[in-house]
Order: C-alpha cells, then sequence, then structure tokens
C-alpha cells in the first residue's frame, strides 16, 4: 500500500496569535513494501506530518492519498483508514488503559468489530510478533510491566488491527542500548514480513541500517529526499541542519580527506568494514 | 479541540498593561466588575467599550482574538437574552408566542444583561490575557496573606493553585496525545448517545489519570529535593512594586467609574 502527501501544509491553532505552521508543502511518497524513514530534529514537524498519514490531522491545504485515495474527501470513512494505517506514537506505553494486557491488545480489533474469538486470537498473535507471551503476561495488569514490555504491549495493541502500514514515531525514544536496538530489530522484522514501515526519527544512526528510503524534514519543509546513498552523500548539508551524520559516513569522508577512495555513498558499517579488508588485502597482496 | 478557548488563556507580552503590577491589575478588574453593574444606560456601555477598546489596543490584544473569549458563553448570553425578552412584565407588548409576551421592557432588558455579561467576560479576559498565572497567584496570595492572623493557609492556596494551573496545558496535551492514540486504535469518541459516549472516555481517562499521578509523584519529589517547606520564611526572586504605570492605571479605572456613576446619577 502506498501513502502519498502532495503539498500538505500544516497549521497549529490558525487565526490567532498562536499560529505555528509546522509543515509546509511537502511532498513525497512512501511505495509499497518500503521501509521509509522520516528524519528531522525536534521542532522538524516530523510527527505533524506522520499524523496525517491516518487521518488523525487534517491538512490546511494538500492532499493525502493512501493507495491513490484521498484520505479527506468526503465519504471517506477515516476509521478504515486507521485500520489500515496504523499508527504507533511516541511513549505509546502511556495510552495503555485496560485491566489486563490482552485487553488492551484487543482494544483496537473490537473497535472493528470483530469477533470476541477473532480479537483474543489476533491480540496473541500480535503479542507473540512483538515477542511477548500472552500465556504468560496476557492476564496480568499492563500497568505491572516494564517500559519496555509496555511499550511492547502499545505496539502490539496496533499490530493487532493488521495494518498494512505501520507509521511508528520515535519507537526507541527513551530505552536503554539494548532495548533499543530490540526495538529496531523488532521493526525491521516487522518490515521483513511485509509491513510497509515508516519510521519517524530523529538518528540517522537508527535508520541508516535499515531505511530504503529517508526524506528529511527541516524547519516545515522537505529539505531531502531519497536512498540513503543519496542522502547520506550530502553529509555537509545534514549537518548544517542540526542532524547527525552515521558513523560510517564520517569515516568514509574522513578516509576520503586522506587520499583514500571509499565508493561513494557507502552508509553502513558493514559495507565500510568489507571494503577496508579488501583495500588492506589489495595493498598487503601488492607489497 | 481544547485548544480554541481564548478564556483564561495567556498572550505573552510586553506592554504597558502586561507589566502593571498584578495586585493592581487585580484589584481593578474586581473594581471593574463592580463598575460594570453600576451601569444604568447606553453611555455607560459606550463608556466600557471605549475603556476595553483602549486596554485592549495599549496590551497589543487583537479585538477580533478579544471577542472571541466569548465563544464558549454564547448559550448562557442567548439563554439570559431569551429568558428577560419574555419573563419581564410591560405594558408595550411586541409579540405574543402562545401566552408568552415579549415586551420592549423585556428587550430592552434583554440587551442590557446580555451586554453585562459581554462586558464581564471581554474585561476580566484582558486580565487573564495579560497576566501570566504564576504572576496571578502570586498577586492572590499577597492580597490574600492578611488573613493569615486568622490561620488561613494563603501560600498554600496560592501554590496549588499555581501548580494546578501549571499543569492544565500540559495535561490538555498529554490529553489530545492520548485521544490521538486511541483514534488510531479505532476508538470513537463522537458517536453514539450519552452511555456510549461516557464509556468511550475510559480509555482516555484511565492513561491520564495514571499520567496526572506520576506527574504528581515526580513534582512532589521534585520540590522535595529543592527543599520545599511551604511558605514560612519564604523569599521572592521577583518582588512586587508598584510603580507611576499603576497609578496611571488607577486614575483611569477612577475615571470610568466616576463616569458610570455620573451617568447613573444625571440620566
Amino acid at each position: 500500500m502506498s501513502i502519498a502527501l502532495e503539498r500538505l501544509t500544516y497549521t497549529y491553532m490558525p487565526d490567532s496569535p498562536f499560529a505555528a505552521t509546522a509543515v509546509r508543502d511537502v511532498s513525497f511518497t512512501v511505495q509499497d513494501g518500503d521501509f521509509f524513514a522520516l528524519i528531522g530534529h525536534t521542532g522538524s514537524g516530523k510527527t505533524t506530518v506522520a499524523m496525517h498519514m491516518n487521518a488523525l490531522l487534517r491538512p490546511v491545504s494538500g492532499r493525502v492519498l493512501v493507495d491513490g485515495q484521498d484520505i479527506f474527501e468526503k465519504g471517506v470513512d477515516r476509521r478504515d483508514v486507521r485500520r489500515r494505517v496504523g499508527m504507533v506514537f511516541q511513549y505509546p506505553e502511556y495510552q495503555l488503559f485496560e485491566e489486563s494486557v490482552k485487553k488492551d491488545v484487543m482494544f483496537g480489533p473490537k473497535n472493528l468489530g470483530l469477533s470476541q474469538e477473532e480479537c483474543e486470537q489476533r491480540a496473541e498473535e500480535a503479542l507473540y510478533r512483538v515477542g511477548l507471551d500472552a500465556a504468560q503476561i496476557g492476564e496480568r495488569s499492563p500497568f505491572e510491566l516494564s517500559g519496555g514490555q509496555m511499550r511492547r504491549v502499545a505496539i502490539a495493541g496496533v499490530l493487532a488491527m493488521r495494518p498494512g502500514t505501520l507509521v511508528l514515531d520515535e519507537p526507541a525514544a527513551g530505552l536503554d542500548p539494548a532495548g533499543r536496538r530490540d526495538m529496531l530489530n523488532l521493526v525491521r522484522a516487522l518490515h521483513e514480513e511485509g509491513t510497509t514501515i515508516v519510521m519517524v526519527s530523529h538518528s540517522m544512526e537508527d535508520v541508516a541500517n535499515y531505511a530504503t528510503h529517508i526524506a528529511v524534514l527541516d524547519h516545515g519543509t522537505l529539505a531531502m529526499e531519497g536512498t540513503p546513498r543519496e542522502v547520506f552523500a550530502q553529509g555537509k548539508r545534514l549537518t548544517e541542519i542540526g542532524l547527525d551524520v552515521p558513523v560510517a559516513v564520517q569515516m568514509a569522508d574522513a578516509l576520503r580527506e586522506r587520499g583514500y577512495t571509499p565508493p561513494q555513498g557507502l552508509c553502513r558499517m558493514d559495507e565500510l568494514q568489507a571494503w577496508l579488508l579488501a583495500h588492506l588485502e589489495r595493498r598487503n597482496g601488492a607489497e | 479541540m481544547m485548544k480554541n478557548i481564548t478564556l483564561g488563556q495567556f498572550m505573552p507580552g510586553d506592554s504597558v498593561i502586561h507589566r502593571l503590577d498584578p495586585r493592581c491589575k487585580l484589584g481593578l478588574t474586581l473594581a471593574y466588575i463592580v463598575a460594570i453593574f453600576l451601569v444604568q444606560g447606553v453611555l455607560g456601555y459606550v463608556f466600557s467599550a471605549a475603556l476595553v477598546i483602549l486596554v485592549a489596543s495599549l496590551a497589543h490584544i487583537p479585538l477580533k482574538y478579544l471577542a472571541r473569549g466569548l465563544k464558549p458563553l454564547r448559550w448562557i448570553i442567548a439563554f439570559t437574552a431569551v429568558l428577560n425578552l419574555f419573563m419581564t412584565g410591560g405594558e408595550e407588548v411586541l409579540f405574543t408566542i402562545w401566552k408568552i409576551r415579549a415586551t420592549m421592557d423585556g428587550l430592552r432588558n434583554a440587551l442590557f444583561f446580555s451586554f453585562r455579561l459581554i462586558f464581564l467576560v471581554l474585561g476580566t479576559s484582558v486580565l487573564t490575557l495579560t497576566t501570566s498565572p504564576i504572576v496571578l497567584t502570586d498577586a492572590l496570595e499577597r492580597a490574600l496573606s492578611p488573613l493569615k492572623v486568622f490561620k488561613f493557609p494563603a501560600h498554600e492556596l496560592a501554590m496549588m493553585m499555581t501548580i494546578a494551573l501549571r499543569f492544565i496545558p500540559t495535561l490538555t496535551e498529554e490529553a489530545q496525545k492520548i485521544l490521538n492514540a486511541q483514534s488510531a486504535r479505532g476508538a470513537d469518541f463522537e458517536s453514539g448517545n450519552l452511555f456510549a459516549r461516557a464509556r468511550a472516555m475510559v480509555p482516555l481517562l484511565v492513561p491520564l489519570f495514571v499520567s496526572a499521578f506520576r506527574r504528581a509523584g515526580d513534582l512532589a519529589m521534585a520540590m522535595e529535593a529543592r527543599c520545599y517547606h511551604g511558605g514560612e520564611g519564604r523569599t521572592r526572586m521577583r518582588v512586587l512594586r508598584y510603580t507611576y504605570k499603576d497609578l496611571v492605571a488607577v486614575g483611569v479605572m477612577a475615571l470610568y467609574i466616576a463616569l458610570v456613576v455620573l451617568e447613573g446619577v444625571l440620566l
């Protein structure tokens, strides 16, 4: 499923002294099967953009097309849009409310009007997908769990609706390094299972390894868009915007400055490692 | 949805009105409220309008924005007007619906009371728009502190108010976030009958309460960590002082009240 934004503009509190245009004239398309990363520093409008993708915000101007259909057209059921495009907010653990984990995960499917058995089955499956055992924690209160587990439960709550596209807003925010890695691996696994992913993040390092496509927002406008190679080739521009550049890219740039020739657009550590090893081997062979 | 309320909102700025002493503003607003009830005729409302426009322009508040504060009260104003229109007795009958008569006196009263409410809201909005809640409660504490003699907990009350006001935007934002998250999970807050809607609030209220309690705990801890122990012996970072501006403001208000009273006496 594809999501296309066409000249999206959004203003918070229009017609008041507090009016703030968070997003201006942003266009890009998320293709089916993409792992799409939406990057920008705090206040760049990335969350605002993401919220348009499942009709939680109505653009001041511009259109949002899901599978070619304008979701703000009259007669479009926005709940159906929300079923197809799942949204996991930042710190989703704060949305939990039910008395048991399983019931909380079933909230979404129930809103879709599914039967009790179907809901239960989906909840168990969704919990399994995020690495939790429904038999073990299904009946426990979500408020007894650890922060990382709560976040997984919250994500399961969205997955249980079986969205074709999953929008995640900073899913790894506030987690320790191990939790971070687990979370990013979970997102990658979901992607490999066929879910289209849109991940909002401020960290280039996080997305360098996974993303197939990157859009960079700066002060509410689209600054760059393309494959990781294309985006990371403009390391200087990224630094100007105030974003970090993956370590592999920094190293490759530093090597280039010293007269070496690592391939352009290199952006992952394993790529750099492979090139370095091959380079060393060639040099040793030549000696 | 909750962000469109102008009433009670603070608009940061650096105008003359913003910089008036909050105690002075509080007192003047009280005086204004009393004066509004003394208004007897059209001319009094002309003076009131002039005052509101003067103060709003000095404070750089667009009149359109100020007027938006009336929106939440439009039904109350309409209700009062209709009630007055039909319930006031009088000879001159305008029109009759069934057995209820609308009289000329009723019309006069309806307009009169509507204007009274409107000017009440407009005038007091200026206070909240130009005075940050923190400063306002500070002023309130100072105004109430003479009551400490009677063991009235002025400081504690002001602190509670400060904290409550401080957390309104935070909790509003939080509520909006949870609302979005639950909407994304297909929750429906808008349709259904009263019971269905009340039940639909559970997924919103439970996380909101959990978060409010968590914040309260964190805040208590943070205050404790900075050795907060109540009002005794506490000094202020910003000591309130009256300046000549406050004197001018008192003068303007006195003039307004004098005009209103004179109109009532003479006409």
